[in-house]
């Protein structure tokens, strides 16, 4: 070879594969199966490991240098909101509510995304989705961490963030989430990177990333919002990786189509029914809005997802199995959800409240097909009840779905009067549903779904065996983080802090 | 309405999260680090057995021979969460950029000794493909060792590992383009010099014993073969032979192995102290890897070195390596 | 055909970036929300640096869109020259 020879001019992908792509070494001494164990079981067939297209080809020295600069950005933000008590600019501390489900049930799930991403870029046996791993999973600690950092000021003066470590383990609404997030990671390598990489970040992130943000900026809650498009603007690398990820499986075998699809029917209904806590939160827990939750399903779900189904029809992929169920709820989902935490104040660590006078307008304008028939009579009576100076709670627990593990509150798709329940009996048992699909995703596994650790079963067994109180001290759940916004003491510490600092 | 929201004075509820206050009490702030690290993974009520290894726990920490009382006391002493490890390395960057810039100002790589460069091509070229195995090594740690105090450091370590074999990459592209890699890779996958290493490599990757793998890599294999190339062969006798040139452009590598053998000395120390078990299986690791790659180094010094040359600097490696085990409470 | 989109954080920064953007998609629509931008347009949308440089005054490179880059949509081909943005439909 010839030394001291001028180097040519490499564009970025040329430069970009030497870098990655020519790190890896075709393994000679050991089995490729002994380096990569887990790679094979699923089912999912791959010849060529190269043809893995990489869009958005980012070396360790720019990885270093952008996200640097996003990080100054970022603390600078958070710094100046804990200095400036940034947290008295939020419209109305029952925004709050919003970011306190966050904390206990998204940002663990940020963190599971970091560990599951380690795995499989580890497990993929060729270096191109390795390294494209690896990236996400780094970039999925960043996530987890500044939300802590942001929350951790909010922390300082109000109730229901404090225990947030406890609770994702412990409390009963965090298991949507966390069963969602064990789920993906219980899976093999392919179903994880459609679990998380398409269905969850292409799908789905973005109904929760960009509008409920905005809708944070909008109501004073720079902090949120901040670390919100911060951590988006990692998504729209990871979102490029979930779609090139599904391309690459399609076009390595026809075998995997049929794997595939039954992935994305999986994961798309797994998702949407985790995102119903989202719907609750852009609905009733922005004080000011900026779009309701069924205009921005049709922007990201509808608009966006059919452009990607359509582009994905060219490899015989057909749009997810519960599309239409889906479609079918988005005018009821939110009210569904907010009724039931409503209900059920009593045990979470966030307040809830009944819609006010220009909520109640908000949502007849928003849902004028559902909101005045369906909801509104119960929000009315739940009204009723607390002028005449009662309070609306249903201390009766709820019959949690085997699958998606929220109460089963949901109505029948072509009948919102009618409760939607199902059952299956597996192995002598009797399991129960929210939906058909929550039915189906258990029928497909459900080995793996009798394993579930349900919470509501777990206040009757050993130790608390039903003793409400002790439920409370093992959940570090204290009555001031519970119930309703109006007689809180956040909503009084607000207020007054708010009236020390305001001038006419 | 007016707000000034920064006058106030306002009480605060609480100093700190419940689980940082039961670890260090609640006189101090906890600091970003203990925030962003601590109790960060799930503990309890894991939904669902992997379905690639149902004898497996989620988060499991059985898939190692060593026992923690409790996984976070591995802190890291550099403290680094991913803001703190990013900022760092975004400066060292951008030394390394502007030292890359002025190899290639002064034209430093064309006035070099040609033995000069002959040793940067047979020797470090072919490194970056060892840096790639410390990669996946290190992300395997990360996925499967059990807390986020232990884990976290790992993820970082694996992206070190990866930026090197990309600044190895540079340098290759700058003596010889294309063909330097292409060159190198073949020396990698053929030539004697090489292949102990790459063939123990091979076997450290069919390993999946977490805290082994990390204690293999990381403290072992790293701990020999950055005093012996980076430290000696480099920044020594290729300076000496007119080759600073080179010492620049490997100057992250020095630093980095610097910084990051605190934090993997204090792993060990506390791992060693938290029973004899444990001493007892590092020790064992520690002893027989440390004897293999010693050996599995020696035809690599030889690239750089005459024969007993080479056995001279292997062995002080090996030795400093023990001296860093002793202090870190194993074998006495 | 289906909608490709780029979404932006809107600030000072950004703003010569969905002037270049506007310049070379002339069929593109641009919606401004709270604290982001949004260009979207029919089956194809891309974003050049040449274009970008012109209005910032300065050398940019691609990568750096990643600072401010808040999602997109489409299938992603980057390049040091442009990034495209297209819906095979």
């Amino acid at each position: 070879m010839d030394i001291k020879k001028t180097p040519k001019k490499l564009n970025v992908k040329e430069k970009y594969r030497l870098m990655t792509r020519d790190l890896a070494w075709e393994p000679s001494y050991r089995d490729e199966k002994e380096i990569y164990p887990y790679v094979d079981y699923e089912g999912i067939k791959v010849h060529d490991w190269s043809k893995w297209e990489d869009p958005f080809r980012l070396t360790m020295d720019a990885y270093w240098k952008y996200q640097a600069e996003k990080e100054r950005k970022y603390y600078a933000i958070i710094d100046a909101h804990a200095q400036n008590n940034g947290h008295l600019n939020v419209t109305d501390a029952r925004y709050l509510t919003a970011i306190k489900l966050f904390l206990q049930s998204i940002s663990p799930g940020e963190y599971a995304s970091h560990r599951g991403f380690a795995r499989v870029g580890r497990e993929f046996a060729g270096v191109g989705p390795q390294v494209a791993c690896q990236m996400q999973s780094i970039d999925e600690i960043r996530h987890a961490q500044t939300q802590v950092h942001a929350m951790s000021n909010y922390n300082k003066f109000y109730n229901g963030f404090k225990d947030f470590a406890n609770q994702r383990d412990r409390i009963w609404y965090t298991s949507v989430a966390r069963s969602f997030f064990d789920d993906a990671m219980s899976a093999g390598p392919f179903e994880f990177l459609i679990a998380i990489g398409f269905s969850f970040e292409y799908v789905l992130t973005n109904l929760l990333f960009v509008p409920f943000m905005s809708g944070a900026a909008y109501n004073g809650d720079m902090a949120t919002c901040t670390f919100g498009f911060s951590a988006q603007s990692d998504e729209a690398r990871h979102m490029t990786l979930g779609l090139e990820c599904i391309k690459f499986m399609l076009e390595q075998d026809p075998d995997n189509i049929p794997i595939v699809q039954k992935w994305i029917d999986k994961w798309f209904w797994r998702g949407c029914r985790l995102l119903t806590l989202v719907a609750a939160m852009m609905d009733y827990m922005l004080p000011k809005r900026v779009m309701s939750w069924r205009e921005a399903w049709n922007i990201y779900g509808v608009e966006n997802g059919n452009a990607l189904f359509r582009d994905l029809a060219r490899y015989g992929i057909k749009p997810p199995m519960h599309w239409d169920d889906v479609e079918k709820s988005i005018d009821h989902t939110s009210h569904q959800i907010m009724l039931g935490l409503y209900q059920w104040k009593f045990g979470t660590a966030f307040h809830s409240w009944t819609p006010t006078a220009s909520d109640i307008e908000w949502l007849k304008e928003k849902y004028p097909t559902t909101f005045e028939k369906y909801y509104l009579p119960r929000w009315e009576y739940a009204i009723a009840q607390k002028e005449a100076g009662g309070e609306y709670n249903n201390f009766g627990l709820p019959k949690l779905c085997q699958t998606c593990q929220l109460p089963c509150l949901f109505t029948e798709p072509d009948d919102p009067t009618q409760l939607a329940h199902r059952e299956t009996e597996y192995e002598g048992e009797k399991y129960h549903f929210c939906s058909d699909g929550c039915q189906h995703v258990f029928e497909q596994e459900p080995e793996k779904y009798v394993q579930a650790w349900l919470p509501m079963p777990a206040l009757m067994q050993e130790p608390l065996k039903g003793d409400l109180a002790a439920w409370m001290e093992w959940v570090s759940l204290e009555p001031t983080a519970a119930g309703e916004y109006a007689n809180s003491e956040d909503k009084a510490n607000f207020e007054k802090w708010r009236k020390q600092v305001s001038t006419d | 309405m007016q707000i000034d929201v920064q006058t106030v004075n306002i009480e605060q509820k609480n100093q700190t999260f419940t689980h940082l206050k039961k670890r260090f009490g609640d006189k101090k702030i906890p600091s970003r680090y203990q925030e962003a690290s601590y109790d960060l993974q799930a503990e309890e009520n894991l939904h669902y057995r992997p379905t690639w290894a149902p004898e497996q726990e989620l988060y499991d920490p059985n898939l190692s021979k060593i026992r923690m009382n409790d996984w976070y006391d591995l802190k890291d002493p550099r403290q680094f969460y991913y803001s703190t490890y990013t900022l760092n390395r975004a400066k060292q960057q951008e030394t390394m950029e502007s030292n890359f810039k002025t190899v290639e100002s002064l034209n430093l790589i064309e006035g070099m000794p040609d033995p000069v460069l002959a040793v940067a091509q047979d020797l470090l070229i072919p490194l970056r493909h060892a840096n790639y195995a410390a990669n996946m090594n290190n992300t395997l740690v990360c996925g499967y060792g059990y807390g986020t105090v232990f884990t976290q450091p790992c993820v970082y370590h694996a992206m070190d590992n990866l930026g090197i074999a990309q600044y190895l990459s540079r340098l290759g592209l700058m003596i010889g383009d294309v063909e330097s890699l292409e060159a190198a890779k073949q020396d990698w996958m053929d030539s004697d010099a090489w292949q102990p290493l790459r063939r123990s490599l091979e076997d450290l990757m069919c390993v999946r014993d977490p805290v082994e793998v990390f204690i293999k890599q990381n403290f072992v294999l790293d701990g020999l073969l950055y005093p012996l190339v980076y430290q000696r062969i480099v920044d020594q006798n290729l300076v000496e032979q007119g080759g600073s040139g080179i010492s620049i452009l490997t100057q992250f590598m020095t630093n980095w192995y610097l910084e990051s053998k605190r934090w993997v000395d204090s792993v060990i120390k506390t791992m060693a102290s938290e029973s004899a078990e444990n001493k007892a299986v590092l020790e064992e690791w520690i002893d027989s890897a440390a004897n293999h790659f010693t050996s599995v180094l020696l035809p690599v010094a030889g690239l750089a070195v005459a024969g007993n040359q080479a056995d001279e600097l292997v062995s002080e490696a090996h030795d400093e390596l023990l001296q860093r085990a002793k202090k870190a409470g194993l074998f006495k | 055909m289906s909608k490709v989109f780029i979404i932006l954080q809107a600030n000072e920064e950004t703003r010569s970036i969905v002037e270049a953007i506007e310049q070379d998609n002339p069929d593109a629509e641009v919606v401004h929300e709270p604290a982001m931008v949004k260009v979207q347009a029919e089956g194809h949308l891309v974003v050049r640096r040449e274009t970008i440089e012109e209005e910032i005054g300065r050398e940019f490179d691609m990568q750096e869109l990643n600072i401010n880059l808040i999602t997109l949509s489409g299938n992603v081909d980057e390049d040091e020259d442009a990034l495209t943005l297209t819906w095979n439909s």
